[in-house]
């Protein structure tokens, strides 16, 4: 050993550190190709998508990219008072070559969005630009409509300048930035996305608990029974996952609907009166039951693999120290299945917070999330920035909750097998 | 202070799991009060189960369980006030040292002060003092059974049960925590039952050994007994080593009697034949047998060795003595002048004391 430099050398005199590295370099090397696909495979399919979608959601570039002259021409306008002669030719220009082309209208509807009234003036504008004679555009465009003097509208259109905007989110939780700039709520009768995020976050919640408490006798009935009955037992618990969710969904429809099976009974056993059926679809109810039943093996299995690592004895010497079997439960048994019960609550509520064809079939108004808003965006307004924005904001919140989780737990004490 | 001699008291208790098959047959058996008492038996012989009974996680199927003159099969375990040592500890992972010791003072509603001198003081005794505020999982094997020990000992129970507590320990530390259970017994005198298939064991720590055979408890006596006066065969098999003669009783007489072999005839001790005809089992401990007796005994037989095994401080000589090939010899290293090689004809004698004729096997 060199005690100059500190260094341990081996035989050949070679540092012992470097003489490592060459030594594991070849199994690196091997470690990593072995991983390649999986990891060439997860950047296509995972991380692309979410940079596609994230770049989607704030792309603004389509009114920048269909008035390129007018913004070049802005650049030097402070915004306070009407713009320069340039400023109104640029647009002339611009607006000309859109109308030519038959694209005017995609400009008129999204100024439209960012000043009421826009469209009507933009419309005008289209028909009277073909008889503008060369020279002053402004004073022939403000002729055009007095809105054109206002300076309001000018404003509008040099708003939407900047290729990348984050209104979308705004969106998302109901705001919006108004004329002055200013970020504020929509009036109260619009503000539909912030239900939606309440009840998607209120029925993921319960259907956790709903989960959790029906789980845990489960998973511990299955790992008390003899072999034989929690053989059976555990096929009962993962025989929905055999089945199509759609099935599964429907037969939740078949039964929960007001003439179904479930109906019937209650008004068998003269619970209710045949008149009075409860509806139990189409509404939260229905949702918070299908869900419950369909997430419940994801609650059942990592509570049942942390129960069976727990010693039988430890209940029975719980139990010989002199703790009724109540205090031994919540003392000794009960903390031990928390990796387990942190496992499951966090897989069930992150399943259920983007959960879609369940609420989509028996949720009805009532009982629909925010995924079936996303999807909604997605085929019908073909909305795509907008449903790309909620689909981000969904993520970063399900990436919040396993944050905090992570700080209250701690994500290495999840056992999930 | 008069010590009951019935503290703990199985009272014709059977016991049976799937209403076929007895696991225990009839047990009847007195443990006195800060007795050592430990069942010994091969695997499925019944002896844990009778633990069980008595720590209350298994009904007797018939009979009673006295503790201290009152039946105990309608308490349930935790107010039976028994203290448990199990066989993989079964500390509680997620609770230091401390807070597992303090758990049977904790429900048992002590104040705090009083849990603290109760723990210091219990894990002084198993000198872990400074281990309070380790998690079960930072301790070594060793250290995890005594806080174990500690645990069952540090709410007073009148009784202990230990469930083969050092079956997970390697052979060292087994040795020595067996002294120091035994030191821990006598110094605090309470009554332990203990549980296990290690003959060493039981026989190094136990006031009295109960050996379990086939769901009955074969013999039950202080360990010296036990090794030197088996009752039967299989107690006499089961505990130490053993040479055995099958045969039948010749003559029986003035507390000897004769045992015709197939080949040739020894002279034993009838322990279980009464009288002449019966089959039998006799047993010769292998240190009983010297090779050319200088004192005269009354058996004397002709010996050829088939195997030597040097063992360090014994040599292990295979004869095959009277027909049985498996006749063991345990020879001190001190004894080098004798002519003990591969092949040699040898003089072995043996008191017809020794040769205890037990029943037939």
């Amino acid at each position: 050993m060199s005690s100059e430099t500190g260094k341990i050398l081996t035989t050949d005199g070679i540092p012992l550190e470097e003489s490592l590295k060459q030594a594991e370099k070849k199994n690196k090397i091997k470690a990593f190709l072995l991983v390649a696909p999986l990891l060439l495979f997860l950047i296509i399919t995972y991380m692309i998508p979410i940079g596609d979608m994230f770049s989607r959601s704030i792309d603004d570039k389509m009114v920048t990219n269909m008035l390129p002259k007018t913004y070049k021409a802005m650049e030097n306008w402070d915004g306070k008072e009407l713009p320069p002669e340039e400023v109104f030719e640029a647009f002339y220009l611009d607006y000309k070559i859109l109308v030519k082309n038959k694209t005017a209208g995609k400009l008129q509807t999204q100024l439209n969005y960012e000043k009421n009234g826009f469209k009507s003036v933009l419309k005008k504008l289209a028909r009277k630009q073909k008889k503008f004679e060369e020279g002053n555009y402004k004073e022939q465009i403000m002729k055009v409509h007095k809105r054109w003097r206002n300076v309001e509208y000018w404003r509008a259109i040099k708003r939407r300048a900047p290729s990348y905007t984050y209104s979308k989110y705004l969106k998302g939780i109901d705001m919006y930035s108004n004329e002055d700039g200013k970020i504020v709520q929509v009036s109260e009768d619009r503000r539909i996305h912030r239900i939606l995020w309440i009840r998607t976050v209120e029925v993921a919640f319960f259907v956790t608990l709903f989960c959790f408490l029906m789980a845990y006798p489960i998973a511990h009935l299955l790992e008390t029974l003899p072999m034989k009955y929690s053989n059976l037992l555990m096929i009962c618990v993962l025989l929905p996952f055999w089945t199509s969710l759609l099935v599964r969904t429907a037969s939740w429809m078949i039964l929960l609907q007001q003439q179904g099976i479930v109906n019937d009974f209650f008004v068998w056993t003269g619970l209710v009166a045949d008149d009075n059926r409860p509806e139990m679809m189409y509404n939260k109810t229905g949702t918070y039951v299908a869900m419950t039943q369909i997430l419940l093996p994801f609650m059942v299995l990592p509570l049942y693999s942390v129960m069976k690592t727990i010693s039988p004895s430890l209940m029975r010497a719980g139990k010989s120290l002199g703790a009724t079997p109540a205090v031994a439960f919540f003392k000794v048994y009960f903390p031990l299945t928390i990796p387990g019960i942190g496992a499951g609550c966090l897989l069930v509520f992150i399943l259920a917070i983007g959960y879609y064809i369940t609420p989509a079939l028996v949720g009805g108004a009532s009982g629909t999330l925010i995924s079936n808003q996303i999807a909604y965006h997605m085929k019908s307004t073909l909305d795509w920035s907008f449903a790309s924005a909620m689909g981000l904001m969904l993520l970063t919140g399900v990436l919040a909750i396993y944050w905090i989780y992570n700080k209250l737990v701690g994500v290495d004490n999840i056992k999930l097998g | 202070m008069s010590k009951k001699a019935d503290f703990v008291k199985f009272d014709k208790v059977d016991k049976s799991y799937d209403g076929k098959v007895l696991v225990v047959k009839d047990l009847n058996l007195d443990i006195e009060e800060g007795e050592f008492v430990t069942m010994l038996g091969p695997s499925g012989s019944g002896k844990t189960t009778c633990l069980m009974m008595l720590a209350g996680f298994e009904t007797p199927t018939n009979g009673e369980i006295f503790l201290d003159n009152n039946p105990i099969s309608n308490i349930p375990p935790h107010k039976r006030g028994i203290g448990m040592v199990f066989q993989n500890y079964a500390l509680f992972p997620h609770m230091t040292v401390f807070e597992n010791l303090a758990f049977p003072l904790k429900v048992r509603k002590m104040s705090q002060e009083d849990i603290e001198k109760k723990v210091d003081k219990a894990l002084s005794m198993v000198s872990l003092g400074g281990f309070a505020n380790r998690m079960p999982g930072q301790l070594s094997g060793g250290q995890q059974q005594r806080v174990a020990v500690a645990r069952a000992l540090v709410f007073d129970p009148s009784v202990v049960l230990m469930d083969e507590p050092l079956g997970a320990l390697d052979k060292n530390l087994r040795e020595s925590m067996q002294y120091e259970i035994k030191h821990i017994h006598e110094s605090i005198g309470v009554t332990v039952v203990y549980v296990t298939h290690d003959q060493g064991e039981a026989l190094t720590m136990s006031n009295r050994i109960a050996v379990f055979n086939d769901g009955k408890v074969q013999q039950l006596s202080s360990p010296d007994k036990l090794y030197e006066e088996p009752v039967n065969s299989f107690v006499a098999e089961f505990i130490g080593e053993n040479n055995t003669f099958g045969g039948e009783v010749s003559e029986i007489s003035n507390g000897t009697c004769k045992v015709k072999l197939e080949k040739g005839e020894i002279i034993a001790n009838p322990i279980s034949v009464k009288s002449v005809g019966e089959k039998t089992t006799v047993s010769i401990r292998p240190e009983r047998a010297l090779i050319n007796p200088k004192d005269k005994m009354d058996n004397n037989q002709k010996g050829k060795i088939e195997e030597v095994i040097y063992h360090g401080d014994h040599t292990r000589v295979r004869l095959n003595l009277l027909g049985n090939s498996e006749f063991i010899l345990k020879v001190p290293n001190s004894s080098q002048n004798l002519d003990i090689k591969l092949g040699n004809e040898i003089n072995i004698g043996w008191n017809s004391h020794d040769a205890r004729a037990l029943d037939p096997k």
